[in-house]
């Protein structure tokens, strides 16, 4: 019924040929504490966390917040809170600068009230990243066309929203998703923004997302920890019901036991 | 003295003033931070050899948590 191509029936999550057993990325913001960041980052089993890049105070003295992580973990900044291409690829510059790492989620918002993605200052920051080396995952609005585009300027991989960040909505189009799957099937497709609890996650596995990025669903639940391992398993088990190839949906009933031989 | 724009304050300095002794003079951290001098990123190696002129942009930046916009 579905196309398995190599790369996205591969047991790890490929990201510019390096390979990450777990399909869980999740953020550093929003926690009530270090403590509960680090537990839930365990529990997840997360190996990549994204973090944001800002100004340094300068009127007081500040610790640095990567000592809070885990060191085993990637760390992969972002482009939070850019509004231009400009803004975007000096924030990547910097990051690459300060982390030397070549990896960075592109972001480019367009509107303060939904955080929605601009897709055009997304697709001319990501020119201009690739150029530079970097290995961009851009954050976009959940469309196909701009989706090829992405991968056409070179991008490693492609990070669809679900719904609007920090929403916990799940996803809102789901037929989008299966098509950017069918249509796309050796891209790196990562879902990112909108899950609210487990199953989202796992419906955006068994839809076909080669893996999801989370931050609100796991902060701010009541206990982080624990939502943490939620995910952990929704998504494992979203990628195994994709990979099994689920049954057809039917209007009407079909029952699984033989007709003959029932007793009059 | 010298006068140079960080993270958009106005900040007076003795001249002459090197980037690495301005982020001395700053007392930050130097590791994990990152720099920029008038758009374009100087690299760590180079902040001792960078002298600041007046009116200068410079933006240091470092990580907080933070999973999207």
């Amino acid at each position: 019924m579905k196309e398995k191509t190599p790369e996205s029936s591969r047991e790890s999550l490929m990201i510019a040929g390096r390979a990450f057993s777990s399909r869980l990325i999740i953020g550093t913001g929003k926690y009530r504490s270090y403590e509960e960041m680090r537990a839930a980052h365990t529990s997840s089993g997360a190996e990549m966390v994204t973090v944001a890049v800002r100004r340094v105070p300068l009127d007081r003295s500040s610790e640095s917040f990567l000592d809070h992580l885990d060191p085993a973990l990637q760390i992969l900044p972002n482009t939070a809170g850019c509004y231009s291409a400009d803004d975007a690829v000096r924030t990547a510059r910097l990051a690459r600068e300060a982390l030397q790492t070549d990896l960075v989620k592109l972001e480019v918002i367009g509107d303060q009230t939904t955080l929605f993605p601009d897709n055009e200052q997304t697709l001319e920051a990501a020119r201009i990243l690739v150029k530079e080396g970097f290995i961009v995952l851009p954050y976009f609005n959940d469309d196909l066309i701009m989706a090829k585009k992405l991968l056409d300027a070179g991008c490693a991989g492609i990070m669809p929203l679900a719904a609007p960040i920090g929403s916990g909505l799940g996803v809102q189009n789901p037929a989008n998703l299966r098509i950017m799957r069918e249509q796309l099937p050796d891209a790196t497709i990562i879902v990112d923004a909108g899950v609210g609890t487990a199953s989202d996650a796992a419906i955006a596995m068994e839809l076909g997302a080669d893996g999801v990025l989370m931050n609100t669903a796991i902060a701010e639940a009541d206990d982080p920890s624990k939502m943490g391992l939620a995910m952990k398993l929704a998504i494992q088990a979203g990628r195994l019901a994709y990979l099994a190839g689920r049954m057809p949906k039917r209007l009407y009933a079909s029952a699984s036991s033989p007709l003959q031989g029932v007793i009059k | 003295m010298l006068r140079v724009y960080v993270n958009g304050e106005a900040r007076d300095f003795p001249s002459p003033l090197s980037l690495a002794q301005l982020i001395t003079e700053l007392d930050l951290p130097p590791a994990r931070i990152a720099v920029e001098l008038n758009r374009t990123v100087v690299r760590r190696g180079d902040w001792s050899a960078t002298e600041l002129n007046e009116d200068d942009r410079i933006e240091i930046v470092h990580f907080v948590g933070g999973g999207r916009s």
